[in-house]
């Protein structure tokens, strides 16, 4: 695995600060975690462009509204459990029904949150946000796919949710490779099995795919950074030339970009489908590596699955 | 105000009401309590106070208002549509199908509707939004809100007064209609907000209170507001709901629903009969 670690907020937070020096239309509101979240960057060279909102993410999230109506492009930061959990509403009816152009940068998601615990380790976000008409789900897989889902998301038209995390995670993507939202990056060509993961999964099932080639599968990986719109082409390609596909994400199998996949394979092109993920349990404190291991979230668990679901076919 | 201009804004206010009891007539629903107490406000703001472009609704320098209960859509469709924003027929269409008139405020249908609104406590926030935005980039319009008092018990109302006052938005004003009702019937009983002045005071905001349905008290406290520099205003309206039509007035049960044919033809009666008083046989 790759030498090199970063964490996909990391990206986030930086990228934020260079576009501000491009564009005095961007402000970013915060509700009391600027460090944390990276917006820090942002805050220091740009202090009367950024919004204190204080611990009160639902008004955060209607002031973005407001601010975007009047033509500002906001980026609005939180833990995902707040910016899509406690705030869903908010994001629902003052965001996404007006379809305004907040762009929602949620750290701090999945289960890599470790020592703060369930509380605070939201696998539900991609699901919530996935309901809203209009919303894009951005979830870059490492700290350079993050910068560039950043600058993406500036320039996408409406809302967008774009869900980094706070563990530092493996530099696995092409420096060169253009980032396009709604578009899926081959990683690995594989004909037995197709893995398609998003966020820090992404390095794992790259990890994976590369034990179950020792073994003489051959498995195709695809990075699906953009959870919503789903890159279909990607996906009905994997599934007519693979058979079979796994999905990793650290989320919840409930809602997320497994449940995505296995809705659009089963109405368009039904072979069988795994997913990995958080499986409809609350998360608990650890080191981030260690729950990780412990939820399945790994290449061992995702190599495993591929590798009895090539079996049964 | 003289004697005219307040026969004018009354007949405004009136032609309002008229709106409100047509769209939710034809809509068989909708919620006349509850825009019936807003009429004179509205009336108030869209003909004396803002700064508005019916032919440019988008008009970047124009001032914002914000419906938080956007329930009272009824009321603001037909100041708009009185006001020039699209036609008054229109108001018959309100919550039909394929209509730009929604059951609640949607900005991105509604000629003149500048925040999509409805699930009660949002607008505050959105309207804060508004006047950072006003203050950042140093234009001088200024933001109005107008809020219920049911809806100012959900907490994220407080939260954007809390933002208001701590970013010393002096450009923003929100009003609190107190009708004193709210669905399961009177404020008091339900989850008492007093004292809200006083709440409002402690919560930074320059506080008046005053009668909802005067013209001359609302030119004076907007009027006022406009000169305190350094923190926002707010302005508590008391009102009664259903204002205007005899038997809807201070009944919680007319917050949601619309008139039967009987009461239709019985509440255009009473409009049209005040509208003729203030306006003489010009018009009916």
């Amino acid at each position: 695995m790759s030498e090199v670690k970063a964490a996909t907020r990391d990206g986030f937070g930086r990228e934020l600060a260079a576009l501000g020096r491009e564009y005095p239309d961007i402000v970013a509101l915060n509700a009391d975690l600027s460090e944390t979240t990276r917006t820090g960057y942002f805050q220091k060279e740009f202090p009367e462009r950024f919004f204190n909102c204080g611990i009160a993410e639902a008004n955060m999230m209607g002031i973005a509204a407001g601010l975007a109506s009047c033509g500002y492009v906001p980026f609005v930061s939180s833990f995902a459990m707040f910016a899509a959990g406690r705030a869903f509403e908010q994001v629902r009816n003052s965001i996404g029904y007006p379809h305004l152009n907040v762009k929602i940068g949620a750290s701090h998601a999945g289960i890599s949150v470790g020592e703060d615990g369930a509380s605070h380790q939201c696998c539900e976000d991609i699901a919530l946000m996935r309901t809203i008409p209009g919303m894009t789900i951005l979830c870059p897989a490492d700290e350079p796919e993050a910068r560039a889902a950043t600058r993406a998301a500036y320039h996408r038209d409406g809302p967008v949710y774009l869900r980094v995390s706070r563990f530092a995670t493996p530099v696995i993507s092409d420096p060169s490779a253009r980032f396009e939202i709604g578009k899926g990056v081959l990683l690995r060509p594989g004909s037995d099995v197709a893995i398609i993961a998003c966020g820090i999964m992404v390095p794992e099932a790259v990890e994976a795919a590369k034990a179950l080639a020792a073994e003489g599968i051959s498995a195709r990986v695809i990075n699906m950074h953009t959870v919503k719109p789903l890159d279909c082409d990607i996906v009905a390609a994997a599934a007519r030339e693979c058979r079979a596909i796994v999905t990793a994400e650290e989320h919840s199998v409930i809602g997320g970009l497994g449940e995505a996949v296995c809705s659009f394979v089963a109405e368009n092109c039904p072979v069988p489908v795994k997913r990995v993920g958080v499986n409809d349990e609350f998360g608990m404190s650890g080191p981030a590596a260690d729950l990780l291991k412990h939820f399945g979230l790994s290449a061992e668990n995702i190599a495993a699955t591929a590798r009895s679901l090539v079996k049964s076919k | 105000m003289d004697t005219v201009e307040k026969q004018r804004l009354e007949a405004i206010a009136c032609r309002i009401r008229i709106g409100i009891i047509e769209g939710v007539y034809n809509a068989k629903s909708g919620h006349p309590g509850g825009s019936l107490s807003a009429a004179d406000l509205l009336a108030y703001l869209y003909f004396k106070e803002m700064d508005v472009r019916p032919e440019e609704p988008d008009w970047p320098d124009r001032d914002r208002f914000v419906l938080s209960k956007g329930h009272a859509a009824p009321a603001l469709y037909a100041a708009l549509a009185e006001r020039g924003f699209f036609p008054p027929e229109e108001l018959k269409t309100l919550r039909h199908i394929g209509s730009h008139l929604q059951g609640h405020p949607n900005m991105r249908l509604t000629p003149g509707v500048d925040m999509s609104t409805g699930s009660l406590g949002q607008g505050i926030s959105a309207a804060v939004g508004m006047a950072i935005a006003g203050k950042l980039a140093k234009k001088d319009y200024r933001v109005y809100a107008l809020c219920g008092d049911g809806e100012s018990q959900e907490g994220e109302v407080w939260e954007a007064l809390m933002s208001a006052a701590h970013y010393s938005l002096d450009n923003f004003a929100v009003a609190i209609d107190c009708n004193g009702l709210q669905i399961d019937g009177r404020v008091s009983d339900v989850m008492s907000l007093d004292p809200l002045a006083e709440k409002l005071e402690a919560f930074g905001f320059f506080t008046q209170t005053v009668d909802g349905h005067d013209f001359d008290a609302l030119e004076s406290a907007y009027g006022r507001a406009k000169l305190e520099k350094g923190r926002p205003s707010a302005i508590i309206l008391r009102t009664v709901k259903g204002k205007g039509v005899s038997f809807m007035e201070d009944q919680a049960g007319w917050h949601g629903k619309g008139p039967n044919t009987e009461e239709y033809g019985l509440a255009m009666g009473e409009l049209r009969a005040r509208l003729s008083e203030l306006v003489g046989g010009e018009e009916k």
